[in-house]
């Protein structure tokens, strides 16, 4: 070690990263369940173990090396790890038919061309006394083995774990945004919850994307609510004159758990009618770096943006910014009458060039403001691939001039591209503070939702601000835990603060939450009576809670406030009942603990009884996706 | 108390069968070598894969062990076969590069300044000849030139003439990143 290499140690040291926790358990379970295949089917044949052994490492290697396509690329490893658990019970036949071997005396200079297989085998090394290292601090460290146990894999284990596989699909630059799942409450401890409304789906579509590429999806990536509001529900809307939304509230029975109960609380936004809506000012802020040139990223967005077109009205404007890739702005505010320019314009954009665009959102932003007439909605829209290079280089310093730019009447919607480096929490966390949607483009159908059947939605708010707080009756309800909305929970004072922001929702929308509440004197309280505070509360339990609802009219600052009873009953809907089927199915996906043993099975019959008349063929694509997530689990 | 028991000797006992041995053993040692693949591969994906492959091997590869090797240079060595390995492995698939792209994505968690000397040393590294990069990951892992010739299965003046080869391209690349 000499001093020249001091720095360059010193830098090593500081990137090296520390291993991932869930890859290191998986590993050492991997390995211990080798080691025990080993010894149960192999060990007789150890004796010969020279050839054995490379003979094993052979017939992987083999397996791995004629593997060339892309895609394989990527599941190699898994590939690797199955490939043992594979081979070693019927390592047998393998270790009865040792690959021809030559085994030559190694030399310096043959040591490149030898094969790499052979000196897997290490060679044995005459033991010499050494002065002591900073090893053997490390060495004798008795860091225990915990989380060992926790390791061991059951014998009946299937071949390729899948949480083994969905690991190994989130790459490292793949980031979530998620929290642990609400635990369950004691009501005479919390009576209130307050959240606000989350009308993302793009953890839906991240879901769609594993299930559908043969993994199960992070439990990370699954935030439930975004799942139940991925689908249209037909909940009642407003009459004239009402709020600009309608809240439905339903009490059923618990799918997963017969001592409980769900309360389902539906919000129904109004549908103005299209030509009333006041003209749009689009501003595409589109990531052109070199990552945006595969074909479900550049290529995707351009189609979508075709279809989107077709949809706007002759006073909608249009324009685009392009960062990253070749900077600036590539059209200029163009009436959307004018398809030919913008279409030019969409088809010029190209993925290429190094990353120099500095400054895009500003423009973005810039060039939005310059648009905006009293009255009229400005929106940028940034569709990236997870490149976040928009000029503004703190997390932190962005969403603050996101939120600036909000208050001054420019929103944010996130449309994310490709799934290799994702960057969900951050694309979440502009989108909640650009008052805009955060959604997951996967394929041209998911565009067509997004672009097309819910443009209006999407880029037109009713109501800002939406924010939920539910006060439970301690004579009615032991207990309850919100499903979903974990990156969504707000204070309770919050709900009466105008200044602390909340999701808007969007022309036509619906938002649904589900609480599961457990009645009192149910046998199915999970938290035992404390001895030494007060005793039972008694009092009026018709009522299971109060519903409380805060909200902005666009362009208000004064949030007006709904209030709604929360009666007992069991009245369901098929409406109800498919959302539920949802919150169990994202539950599954979670890992969630509450669900006993209620599975992909019970979800996917209760989601195709409720169906309903699914125009748009989303609910039945949900019930394959159950299908393909109970296959792909195992169960 | 089997905390306290040599590397060696736990190898040994994993070697005739022990299982809890061998979980202790490779518990003791993950680390290390997490951060050792790292070194060897410069990207944590990759580095994550090369420690499953190893994961995934060592059971087999315990039985070659011996009583005179010490565990971490006999586990040295498996690691940087399992490296050789996957090299072979991407070298059919071109896209060798696509690892330490990466790399240049990953930009959340360290400081600009910090990231910019990284990205410089992986790229360096990366410039590096495999031969060179493995002894130089062993040499800035500790290890003595003695211990790396072992490992490497070279002698102990390769490993002296591949490190000052190594420093003289990494100046070199140096100055050339200084005048660009």
């Amino acid at each position: 070690m000499s001093d020249d290499l001091d720095d360059l140690k010193a830098a090593m040291t500081s990137a090296t990263p520390s291993p991932d926790g869930a890859r290191r358990a998986e590993n050492l379970a991997l390995a211990r369940q080798n080691f025990e295949t080993l010894q149960g089917s192999a060990k007789p044949l150890r004796p010969t173990s020279e050839n054995g052994q490379n003979a094993l490492w052979t017939g992987v290697k083999t397996m791995l090396n004629t593997l060339t396509s892309k895609g394989a690329l990527g599941a190699t490893t898994a590939l690797v790890a199955c490939g043992f658990l594979f081979l070693t019970p019927t390592g047998q036949d393998l270790l009865r038919k040792p690959a021809p071997m030559t085994v030559k005396q190694e030399t310096e200079s043959a040591a490149k061309t030898v094969d790499t297989l052979r000196r897997a085998t290490p060679q044995p090394v005459p033991a010499r006394p050494k002065a002591s290292s900073p090893l053997s601090e490390l060495l004798t460290d008795d860091s225990g083995a915990a989380g060992l146990t926790a390791t061991t894999s059951p014998a009946d284990q299937p071949i390729v774990p899948a949480n083994d596989l969905s690991t190994m699909q989130s790459s490292d630059t793949e980031a979530f945004a998620n929290a642990a799942a609400n635990p369950v409450k004691v009501v005479s401890e919390e009576p209130v919850s307050t959240f606000s409304i989350d009308v993302d789906t793009a953890s839906y579509s991240l879901v769609r994307s594993s299930l559908q590429n043969g993994s199960m999806p992070p439990h990370d990536a699954v935030r439930v609510e975004e799942m139940i509001n991925y689908f249209p529900y037909d909940y009642a809307g407003p009459e004239a004159g009402e709020a600009p939304f309608r809240p439905t509230v339903t009490v059923m029975g618990t799918p997963w758990n017969a001592g409980t109960q769900l309360v389902h609380i539906g919000l129904q936004g109004r549908m103005p009618k299209v030509a009333d809506r006041p003209a749009l000012n689009l501003v595409f802020l589109i990531d052109t770096s070199g990552s945006m040139s595969d074909a479900n990223k550049l290529p995707l967005l351009k189609q979508s943006f075709r279809l989107m077109l077709d949809n706007l009205r002759p006073e909608d404007q249009v324009a685009i910014v392009e960062y990253a890739g070749s900077a600036g702005q590539v059209l200029a505010p163009t009436a959307a009458s004018d398809r030919t320019t913008i279409l030019q314009a969409i088809q010029g954009l190209g993925a290429g060039g190094s990353t120099n665009g500095q400054g895009g959102l500003e423009q973005a932003y810039a060039v939005g403001a310059s648009m905006a007439e009293d009255g009229e909605v400005s929106r940028v829209i940034l569709a990236t691939d997870g490149d976040f290079n928009v000029g503004i280089d703190s997390p932190e310093a962005l969403k603050t001039y996101i939120a600036d730019k909000r208050d001054s009447g420019t929103y944010l919607s996130v449309l994310g591209f490709g799934r290799d480096n994702l960057d969900d929490a951050t694309m979440q966390a502009l989108a909640q503070n650009g008052n805009g949607i955060a959604a997951f483009i996967d394929t041209l159908s998911e565009a067509q939702k997004v672009l097309v059947d819910q443009l209006t939605g999407a880029l037109f708010p009713i109501a800002g601000d939406v924010k939920v707080q539910v006060e439970f009756n301690p004579a009615a309800v032991a207990e309850y835990r919100l499903i979903g909305y974990e990156t969504r929970s707000l204070r309770r004072e919050d709900f009466n603060n105008d200044t602390v922001d909340a999701g808007d929702l969007g022309a036509g929308h619906s938002v649904t939450a589900i609480y599961e509440v457990t009645p009192k004197g149910s046998d199915a309280v999970l938290n035992d009576p404390l001895r030494y505070q007060a005793a039972e509360v008694s009092g009026d339990a018709a009522e299971l809670g109060f519903l409380k609802l805060r909200y902005k009219e666009p362009g208000e600052d004064v949030s007006k406030l709904l209030e709604v009873q929360i009666a007992q009953g069991t009245a369901t809907n098929s409406e109800a009942q498919f959302a539920s089927a949802i919150a169990g199915f994202g539950q599954l996906l979670s890992g969630s603990d509450y669900l006993g043993d209620w599975g992909y099975a019970q979800a996917i019959d209760l989601a195709t009884a409720n169906r309903g008349a699914d125009a748009f063929g989303y609910r039945t694509e949900a019930v394959q996706l159950m299908r393909l997530a109970k296959s792909l689990s195992g169960q | 108390m089997r905390m306290t028991t040599a590397d060696e000797d736990l190898a040994l006992a994993a070697a005739s069968g022990d299982g809890a041995a061998f979980a202790l053993l490779l518990d003791r040692h993950y680390d290390r070598l997490f951060a050792f693949c790292f070194r060897l591969t410069g990207a944590r994906a990759e580095a994550e894969d090369l420690t499953q492959d190893i994961c995934a091997a060592l059971p087999a590869k315990l039985a070659s062990y011996q009583r005179r090797a010490k565990v971490t240079t006999w586990l040295y060595r498996v690691a940087v076969n399992a490296a050789h390995d996957r090299r072979r492995r991407r070298a059919t698939y071109v896209k060798a590069s696509a690892g330490w792209g990466d790399w240049e994505v990953n930009r959340t968690e360290t400081a600009i300044e910090d990231a910019a000397k990284i990205d410089w040393l992986t790229t360096a590294m990366q410039s590096l000849n495999d031969d060179l990069r493995d002894t130089l990951a062993l040499v800035l892992d500790d290890m003595t030139h003695a211990q790396a010739a072992k490992i490497l299965g070279v002698s102990e003046g390769t490993i002296s003439w591949r490190i000052s080869e190594a420093k003289k391209r990494l100046k070199e690349f140096k100055e050339k990143e200084d005048v660009a």
